[in-house]
């Protein structure tokens, strides 16, 4: 990205940013709420246009290429993006049916994350950690390349969280942009740490080099 | 078109478990009729009057089903996980506009024998064939419309005034083509042919508003 602005109406959401995330790496966004992280995430799933600047994934521009892009990212946001009505495994299969993917990896994912004993169960009957492993697999289902994750272990227990490590955690392999209000957590699985305070960029630098004051300002 | 059937497949499946919408327009109908039933006050109703009654009946139930069609995905995330998968968007506008048909046919089914009990049309069996030709475009005309204003309205804070507001304007052409194709088919010597002209117009219709919402639907779509 480079020089990225958006704008929702008169506020500026993201002003002027520039990072690059090299291909295998975890790059991780720090910032309140309203920092203009989820807006970074969006942008980069092609949900969002930027009103200034270039963005491209794997080389490919956006918007322009977005349809090539679609099938490369994957996107973990609050809203676990699931109906409510229906289950679990009926969710993951409309997606698999969405990609043209196949239905095995369904099965494979859901007990990958250890959710077959409650997967026909509709979503609104689960709690908040099963529906977030629900989202996880969701957000996995076409091995996307690239991981964009919101808060990825939101309402997950510890045992949860181990179990979708393997999925989005750095072991993945992917190249991964997460979200998170636990810097130390954030900043110890990445190799690029942002800071974004009220759309602006405050720093984009390796954790080594990252001092304490810098996220205390952060927050401030 | 895998992608249509694959969304139409939710979405009746979402139905089903809810049973929100289907019973809501059933509920509406069959009220309507009674209404109607007691307000006009006539052993039977024929011809453009009976016409009339079904067609504005049929029309309002409709709009119960424009108001909701794209509620889940604004709601619960349908929007934002259709467009992140690589297909072509012009699956969403053919799968609602699908389900919305189903979803008339299931309520005419249910209604029309309501609608022979208490107003009691003449020549119901005799004009049947007829009758679900004239049906058969007129609910591609509320899909099709249906669907298009449904994306506008959801995108909107007021989506329930919404709806109606642009959709009923728009409806009035087939609306009046519709009454005038079936006012003849519900006469006491009807021939059971619809006239031909009515016809014509209600699929000229629905050519021009499926050209439409094939043009426009992506934007409607865009951030």
């Amino acid at each position: 990205m480079r020089g990225v602005t958006r704008h929702f109406g008169e506020r500026t959401a993201l002003r002027e940013l520039s990072v690059r995330v090299e291909a295998g790496t975890t790059l991780a966004v720090l910032g309140r709420n309203g920092a203009g992280k989820s807006t970074l995430l969006r942008i980069l799933a092609t949900l969002l246009r930027p009103h200034a600047g270039d963005t491209a994934v794997f080389g490919e521009p956006l918007p322009r290429r977005a349809f090539a892009v679609r099938s490369k990212v994957g996107l973990l946001a609050h809203e676990p993006l699931l109906y409510r009505d229906l289950s679990g495994r009926e969710n993951l299969i409309y997606h698999a049916r969405l990609r043209r993917i196949e239905l095995a990896r369904v099965e494979e994912l859901l007990a990958a994350v250890g959710m077959q004993r409650r997967a026909d169960d509709p979503v609104r009957l689960l709690s908040r950690g099963m529906v977030q492993r629900l989202a996880v697999c969701r957000a996995v289902l076409h091995a996307p390349e690239l991981l964009l994750l919101d808060e990825p272990r939101a309402n997950l227990d510890p045992a949860a969280a181990q179990l979708v490590e393997p999925l989005i955690g750095r072991a993945s392999g992917r190249t991964r942009v997460i979200t998170s209000h636990d810097p130390q957590a954030a900043v110890s699985e990445a190799d690029l740490v942002l800071g974004l305070k009220d759309g602006h960029q405050e720093f984009l630098m390796r954790p080594v080099e990252l001092k304490q004051d810098a996220i205390n300002a952060l927050y401030a | 078109m895998k992608t249509a059937i694959a969304i139409l497949r939710k979405d009746l499946l979402l139905e089903l478990r809810a049973l929100e919408t289907v019973p809501a327009m059933v509920l509406f109908s069959l009220v309507a009729f009674v209404i109607f039933h007691f307000a006009l006050d006539r052993a039977t109703l024929n011809g453009q009057l009976a016409a009339g009654v079904l067609t504005a009946t049929l029309l309002l139930a409709s709009m119960l089903a424009i108001n909701r069609l794209f509620v889940a995905e604004r709601e619960q995330g349908g929007f934002d996980a259709f467009l992140l998968a690589p297909v072509d968007r012009t699956a969403l506008l053919l799968a609602k506009a699908a389900a919305l048909y189903v979803y008339l046919v299931v309520l005419e089914v249910i209604a029309m024998p309501a609608f022979a009990v208490l107003l009691r049309p003449p020549s119901l069996g005799a004009s049947l064939p007829g009758l679900v030709a004239v049906l058969a475009l007129a609910n591609l005309a509320l899909s099709i419309v249906g669907t298009l204003v449904s994306a506008i309205a959801v995108q909107t804070r007021a989506r329930d005034l919404i709806g109606p507001v642009i959709g009923l304007p728009l409806l009035i052409p087939a609306l009046i083509g519709t009454a005038r194709a079936i006012g003849p088919l519900l006469n006491s010597h009807a021939s059971g042919a619809p006239p031909a002209k009515w016809l014509l117009i209600l699929a000229l219709y629905d050519v021009v508003f499926a050209l439409l919402a094939y043009a426009v639907f992506d934007f409607l779509l865009e951030d």
